[in-house]
């Protein structure tokens, strides 16, 4: 019952967001019904250590697809984490004038549906129904609000995502045809997945995984990334980086790796080795970035990076730290963007060549900063610190031939990390103060930002309070 | 009392949250006082434990589970802590000296308007630094050793309004970082081949020696011995500042003095020999990365005397002499003195806190200027300082019945018995050691003022909250040697050596040979003879030498060998290079340009689809539509190709 709410709820408020023609009440209309999936998440993550919570429908039986949604500990705290973010973003984001507010918060209501449905979902079919129901809301936000470039960088979007959406839906049919009563129901598709000669496994794999990879995003599927980032509103950027690149990880570990077990271990090595790429190579060029948004851009594709290395890694260890650092990212990166926008508000400007001087105007704003910069480059007690670490010890422990090579290798990523955060953290809040009308966090971008704040800390020096439910 | 050692952590964490919490509305007075009381209830507790392991009463092993840290799947690591002689040890250095120096910052700090966030931020200091060496693991002591490194970035930053300052505080955090990798490694390497964090198992594990089990079935070897023992010591290189990753800690002079005597001094930078210490079991097992250890420790030795020899700011050369001190205590652990370099951790506290707050003593009568050359005479106008910065010296030196000397005097003999070419070299820098260190005293306090006549007028002696705590340290500086009598000296006392018994149950001496009374009265002698005569030299030398743009070699050492430049020209900058390129080549000209031209042909392919780009939701789910049931076809009719 609850896995039902926590689809209805945003799908319900966001669909009646709507017909809401003032500002102020779509605003508060929203944020209720935020809060009470967030309230529904919470309530059905408490209760996680009974039993895994179930629920079945019909739904196009003719197809043999069903409604069918599972709670597992991974999808409950994705769950959970997409009920946290959007409160928080809502409230951080109230004084902001946003055009056509009733259509932004619906689609971001919708989005979030879409998502929740993403992770619960148990059967294939509506797997991918709900992978389409979250993107189309987003396409919609990233191509109407945001900067002067977002159509062609909406339009780079939407070709990445329909192209890798082709792809899944191609691997979806043809895996469908194979089961043998032409079911979706995730069991007997790990059933038939497993039972495919292996060269068929590794066609669908790639499918699949590039469906996958471009929504992480891997290296090379990456660049509508950093302009999409730098071009949405910041709500649709945090919904992109906190959410949507989970949607590619949980994606892997729930619908590729335990459905195709018996493809080549090349595959594995060569995705490592890409997601290794992706950590030097978006480290080194968020070095050099100038706009600040883009800079977190490059952080994010090295963060994912190590992740996906985790996932492929093939240990418990770093299974257990994959599903850690989703969370914990999605947590710090969401404050990362919340305080970018602040700043950005306030500055009238992104070029970190013309920011600076943060800390005299406004110290609380820049504590913010540096707690979540160094909860980003996974300093111990703070909430990045567990998760990187029981990742690079599971990549230590697989057993692929250059596991040691991979984590040394990957370990490059928290020295590179370090220079770009504190080479933005210098940038921003060092130095001479710019201007004088700098003004400190208003209350309600408080609130967020210390609940976040609470958060980095209580997980960093409690982790177990996380790992305990894995 | 054991039990109560989280106490020594919390009270600083406390003191930290006090200020940084209520940093507005903190009284300016309270903030001092919270912070110092703080570190002296720490010390209070400490003192207490000291006893009690020094009278062997500690139950349990001296472990403190506190809680578990991380604890899933077959993994976990339990936040604990280790109440042991090494441990026991350290928390004194750490809240004794860490106490004066917060004394001592109430008065040095008094006029800066970050009074409160200053208090925090050592306090923060203070308590990781306990962690690191209280953890009863490496996960902990990793934990205490990042710490560590943000309270450095944060209070060598703490003037953030200047470049220079934040370029020093960034230097510090990345090199540390590099070493950080390093120990991280290491610290998978243990855990992977031992299955466990805890040093009380890893070294139980060791104990059987080379060609033994590990509990995960690994056979030990000395290729694994010393892979861990190498990566570990790349993490103490880092914060320990030896070859190559020193260059960070002259910058860190950027912060205030006190934070230069108590973090890059007396406590932090001595992270490293801490760990190696700690880890003496391992490293017995690693002769490959001792003889490493050695050598770096020498060269380092080397390096930073030759370069403190030409510095004219007072913090630099006591920076680089603090590099060039941290090398003794390397050179010692590679000949597997380990009590000798635990001795010099102790000495060095003492007597480099004494000057580096001496140096702040003088800052502040200067307002603010740290070049010597704009100095001299300032002993007439501040007698304790010069006094107690006398003492510094005299010990630094390691003149015979100061502390430096027994503790140096230790080392020295340990690195002639494994191998006399290394005692050489030692000697050699104790030779510079004595000359840079009278250079820089008798700039500073002999001869005439070379200042301006403002400066002149304002010179005066420091407050008592400055000056008591150059007296405590200048008397521990005396004393503190007679703790460890080398045996030719002790035996004719009746009294051993003190330090080498209390640490015996966790830290014993590893294949060091013993000299004969002769040999060791001899090298004596001939070391103080020829520190004497360095003294002399830099007395002369400093009556006469004219402020004038030094050439060649002399110029050379003035540029610290061009260190940071090489580093610049063979890292910095190639490591910028490719990052742009990468950037503007393979980002921007070809991944984007080839995802653009798909594009553009799609939306050459869609212009009929009206306006596209136009932001027409119905377009846009038209082409969506269009496009999954196109998909649908091509799936099916692929499956009947098949």
């Amino acid at each position: 019952m609850l896995l039902i709410l926590l689809l209805v709820i945003p799908l319900v408020t966001g669909l009646a967001s709507f017909a809401f023609r003032k500002t102020p009440a779509v605003k508060t209309w929203a944020l209720i019904g935020a809060l009470a999936t967030l309230v529904v998440a919470a309530l059905s993550f408490c209760g996680i250590k009974e039993s895994i919570p179930e629920a079945n429908y019909n739904w196009l039986p003719s197809l043999g697809a069903n409604f069918s949604l599972q709670g597992s500990v991974m999808a409950l705290l994705m769950t959970l984490l997409t009920a946290i973010v959007f409160p928080l973003v809502f409230i951080a984001q109230w004084n902001k004038d946003i055009e056509q507010p009733s259509r932004f918060y619906g689609l971001m209501l919708l989005a979030q549906s879409g998502l929740m449905g993403v992770f619960l979902a148990n059967d294939l079919l509506l797997f991918y129904f709900f992978w389409e129901l979250a993107l189309i809301p987003v396409y919609f936000l990233a191509g109407q609000w945001g900067g002067k470039d977002r159509i062609k960088t909406s339009f780079k979007f939407f070709v990445y995502t329909f192209l890798g959406s082709l792809l899944m839906l191609a691997g979806l049919i043809y895996l469908y045809i194979q089961t043998p009563n032409g079911s979706f129901d995730y069991n007997t598709i790990l059933a038939t997945g497993a039972s495919l000669p292996i060269a068929s496994q590794g066609t669908l794999f790639i499918l699949f995984f590039i469906a996958f990879g471009i929504k992480m995003p891997i290296f090379p599927l990456h660049s509508w990334q950093a302009s999409a980032y730098e071009q949405t509103l910041t709500p649709v950027t945090i919904v992109l980086s906190a959410l949507m690149v989970k949607m590619g990880l949980f994606g892997v570990m729930k619908w590729l790796y335990p459905v195709f077990p018996h493809v080549d271990e090349q595959f594995y090595n060569i995705i490592m080795i890409l997601a290794l790429i992706g950590i030097l190579y978006g480290s080194l060029l968020a070095i050099v970035q100038t706009d600040i948004k883009r800079l977190v851009a490059y952080s994010s594709l090295a963060h994912v990076g190590l992740m996906i290395m985790g996932i492929f890694a093939q240990t418990e260890n770093a299974t257990n730290g994959v599903i850690t650092q989703m969370f914990n990212h999605g947590i710090t990166i969401t404050g990362l963007w919340l305080v970018v926008d602040m700043i950005e508000r306030r500055y009238q400007t992104r070029d970190l060549a013309s920011l600076g001087g943060l800390a005299g105007a406004a110290p609380k704003m820049t504590i913010a900063l540096v707690v979540i910069t160094f909860s980003s480059i996974a300093l111990p007690l703070t909430n990045g610190f567990v998760g990187e670490f029981l990742l690079f010890l599971g990549i230590f422990e697989s057993t692929n031939p250059n596991h040691i090579t991979f984590m040394v290798l990957a370990g490059l990523g928290i020295i590179l990390g370090a220079i770009y955060m504190l080479n933005m953290v210098q940038k921003v809040a060092y130095g001479e103060q710019k201007s004088l009308v700098i003004a400190d966090m208003s209350l309600n971008e408080k609130i967020s930002i210390y609940i976040i704040l609470i958060v980095i800390v209580v997980l960093g020096v409690y982790p177990n309070l996380l790992l305990q439910v894995l | 009392m054991t039990q109560l050692v989280y106490l020594i952590p919390l009270f600083p964490l406390i003191g930290f949250l006090l200020n940084g919490l209520f940093w507005k509305s903190m009284p300016k007075k309270l903030a001092g006082i919270i912070g110092s009381v703080a570190i002296l209830a720490s010390f209070c507790v400490a003192l207490g434990i000291f006893f009690e392991v020094k009278s062997g009463g500690v139950p349990d092993k001296g472990i403190v589970h506190i809680f578990n840290f991380i604890s899933v799947g077959k993994f976990s690591v339990p936040f604990a802590f280790l109440v042991d002689q090494l441990s026991a040890m350290f928390l004194l250095i750490i809240t004794g000296i860490g106490f004066l120096i917060h004394l001592y910052s109430t008065a040095y700090m008094h006029d800066d308007a970050g009074y409160t966030k200053y208090f925090a931020y050592l306090n923060l200091f203070v308590f990781f630094m306990l962690l690191l060496v209280l953890g009863a693991n490496y996960v902990v002591m990793f934990i205490g050793w990042e710490g560590v490194g943000l309270a450095s970035y944060l209070l060598i930053g703490f003037w953030y309004k200047n470049k220079e300052y934040t370029n020093a505080s960034k230097k510090a955090f990345i090199m540390n970082r590099i070493g950080d990798l390093g120990f991280l490694v290491g610290l998978m390497l243990t855990i992977y081949n031992f299955g466990t964090a805890s040093y009380h198992e890893f070294f139980g594990q060791l104990s059987g020696g080379i060609g033994t089990m590990t509990d995960t079935g690994y056979m030990i070897g000395t290729g694994m011995t010393n892979a861990i023992a190498i990566c570990f010591f790349i993490g103490a290189m880092g914060k320990s500042a030896q070859i190559p990753l020193y260059t960070w800690l002259p910058d860190a002079m950027a912060g205030p003095t006190p934070v230069s005597a108590l973090i890059h001094a007396a406590t932090m930078v001595t992270a490293g020999i801490y760990m190696i210490a700690r880890s003496n079991a391992l490293f017995n097992l690693a002769p490959m990365a001792q003889n490493m250890i050695a050598i770096i420790g020498l060269a380092t030795v080397l390096l930073a005397a030759s370069i403190a020899i030409k510095q004219n700011d007072i913090k630099k050369v006591l920076a680089y002499s603090t590099v060039s001190q941290l090398g003794y205590m390397f050179l010692a652990l590679g000949v597997g003195a380990y009590v000798g370099s635990l001795f010099h951790v102790m000495t060095h506290a003492f007597f480099k806190a004494l000057l580096f707050l001496g140096s702040g003593s003088v800052i502040h009568a200067m307002s603010g200027e740290q070049d010597m050359r704009k100095m001299g005479g300032l002993g007439k106008h501040m007698p304790i300082t010069k006094f107690t910065f006398l003492i510094g010296c005299l010990a630094i030196a390691g003149l015979p019945g100061f502390s430096g000397f027994f503790s140096k005097d230790e080392i020295l003999a340990a690195a002639y018995a494994k191998n006399p070419m290394y005692y050489y070299f030692a000697l050699l820098g104790a030779l510079m050691t004595a000359y840079y260190m009278f250079r820089a005293y008798f700039y500073t306090f002999s001869g005439s003022f070379r200042g301006t006549e403002a400066q002149k007028h304002h010179l005066h002696e420091s407050p008592a909250a400055m000056t008591i705590p150059l007296i405590i340290l200048a008397v521990l500086s005396v004393i503190g040697g007679y703790v460890g009598l080398p045996e030719v000296i002790g035996e004719h006392l009746n009294v051993g050596h003190l330090l080498n018994e209390y640490l015996s149950p966790v830290v014993q001496n590893f294949d060091v040979h013993h000299l004969s009374h002769s040999t060791e009265w001899t090298l004596m002698a001939v070391a103080t003879a020829l520190i004497v005569i360095m003294i002399i030299i830099a007395k002369a030398v400093t009556k006469k030498e004219q402020f004038k743009e030094a050439t060649g070699l002399a110029k050379v050492l003035e540029n610290k060998w061009y260190i940071d430049e090489v580093y610049d020209f063979l890292i910095v900058k190639p490591m910028a290079w490719i990052a742009k390129i990468l950037n503007n080549v393979i980002e921007l000209k070809g991944i984007d340009a080839g995802v653009n031209g798909v594009g553009q042909l799609v939306q050459w392919g869609s212009t009929r689809l009206k306006n596209l780009q136009s932001g027409q939701v119905g377009s846009y789910l038209f082409a969506m539509v269009i496009g999954i049931i196109i998909i649908f076809a091509i799936g099916i009719f692929g499956l009947f190709y098949a």
